[in-house]
């Protein structure tokens, strides 16, 4: 399958998208622990029930790194026919009902096998990350204006209970990117600890600011149907406690756990890597400049793209919210994280080893300018100290 | 030109904001004059921009509202 334009000198440019079948692969991304379960019950190795995670945490970085980096973008004349393609579209549709059975099958295994405890740890953080991919599909389906794809993001958010990130998505992070006002930008010097602490409340709490404000502006108070926070955890709360009446008590464990990574694991991980330290300048109206491309950190490690729907080409989506995975672009110059999502998901959780990586690429930024980066106020004296006698050392 | 036929089209997206059809799901009732939007107001489309980055459009009487 190949695209074709006229450019404005009047040549035909031809496009072949290398990565069209590959994204197909989304489907099988999420039936992953299913195929674990399978191979666990199988062969009675219950060390199968882990190998999610190894996928995730080892493999796609192993990957990520034997493949060539890929920055190549879609030539101009063809954006507009590549970002209106169906096939692409109708993938992340299709892996909403994948999310579910996944979610179903695998309650049912810890609910019917008598699973011991490392198992369950096992398959609990697998499906997490399996439902942080929901969440993933549900941004891209959550950034698009129409009403389907609008309802499959609430549904597809749903199945891990997260459906308020719909709203305080779009309409809060987007809006104060890289600002100390937006709680899902993380502070140079702020753990991913500290982070998760006021990344997931604010989230919970802005989102439904947002939707209480747009409610009242429409006559209506917060408790209706029509509050779209709401929606999607009415969605959650038939989901699970129909597992909990259908399975008993023993899935709740999992249930919490699955929900904890999905959230903490791989969404708040994702939030705190994609900004973190960058700030936008205010301007003498007391606005902030507007999000530009030096404000997130991106990667073209092609595995790690292929798995996320191209989030990792984060300047261009947050230019761009709108495009479609498919069309989003790399760009030369701009913030590069060291390797891909997973891999720096894994070490944001060792705080020590993040800031001895990431800090000095923050600094540099700025051009040792610690008054142009988003600081955690208890850390700046720590860090501007630090860094001055860095500099002076190299100087 | 009547308050009526405002239109006003985000710089970003291509979103367009047009008086005679509000934003109802914004809250905004049909009708719903630019003046009345508040300042902080984003695109709910892109949410990229906000109220005072949009550029008024002038013969807004042939505009089709939402994007293009
Ligand atoms: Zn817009």
């Amino acid at each position: 399958m190949s695209l074709q334009a006229l450019s404005a000198d009047g040549h035909t440019v031809t496009y072949t998208d290398r990565r069209r079948w590959l994204w197909s692969l989304s489907l099988a991304w999420p039936l992953m622990p299913v195929a674990a379960c399978w191979l666990a019950v199988s062969s009675g190795q219950p060390a199968w029930f882990w190998a999610t995670l190894v996928v995730w945490y080892v493999a796609v970085p192993v990957l990520d790194h034997l493949l060539p980096m890929d920055a190549s973008n879609p030539p101009q004349e063809v954006m507009e026919q590549l970002d209106a393609e169906r096939y692409y579209r109708v993938l992340t549709y299709l892996t909403v009902p994948i999310h579910y059975f996944t979610l179903l099958y695998t309650a049912y295994v810890v609910g019917t096998q008598n699973l011991p405890w490392h198992a369950l740890l096992g398959l609990a953080l697998s499906v997490g990350v399996v439902n942080g991919l929901a969440i993933n599909t549900g941004h891209e389906l959550g950034h698009k204006n129409t009403k389907l794809e609008r309802w499959l993001a609430k549904i597809v958010l749903a199945v891990v209970g997260y459906g308020h990130f719909f709203i305080e998505h779009n309409r809060g992070h987007h809006v104060d990117v890289a600002t100390p006002q937006d709680p899902a930008s993380a502070k140079m010097g702020q753990s991913i600890y500290g982070f998760a602490c006021s990344e997931i409340p604010g989230a919970i709490r802005r989102a439904w600011a947002s939707e209480k404000t747009r409610l009242a502006r429409c006559g209506k108070g917060p408790w209706t149907l029509a509050n779209e926070v709401l929606q999607p955890l009415l969605i959650t709360l038939v989901l699970y406690a129909g597992l909990l009446y259908a399975l008993g008590w023993v899935i709740v464990p999992f249930l919490f756990l699955q929900a904890f990574w999905g959230w903490f694991g791989i969404l708040t991980s994702a939030n705190y890597i994609e900004h973190y330290g960058l700030l936008r300048q205010k301007l003498e109206n007391g606005r902030y400049e507007r999000c530009q491309p030096h404000h997130s950190w991106n990667s073209n490690h092609v595995m790690s793209n292929v798995i996320l729907f191209n989030l990792q080409r984060h300047s261009d989506h947050h230019a761009f919210p709108m495009r479609r995975y498919q069309s989003l672009c790399s760009f030369q110059k701009l913030p590069e994280l060291p390797s891909g999502y997973p891999l720096m998901f894994g070490i944001a959780l060792i705080p020590p080893l993040w800031f001895a990586l990431m800090d000095p690429r923050v600094v540099a930024w700025a051009d040792g300018d610690m008054t142009k980066l988003n600081v955690l106020p208890a850390m700046r004296d720590q860090l501007v100290r630090r860094y001055a006698r860095d500099r002076a050392a190299t100087a | 030109m009547s308050p009526a036929t405002e239109a006003y089209r985000c710089p970003g997206c291509g979103y367009t904001y047009l008086t005679a059809q509000g934003a109802p799901h914004e809250g905004f009732a049909p009708g719903t004059p630019w003046s009345a939007i508040p300042e902080n107001w984003a695109c709910p489309d892109c949410a990229v921009r906000e109220k005072p980055d949009f550029i008024a459009i002038p013969n807004s009487a042939q505009v089709v509202p939402g994007t293009p």
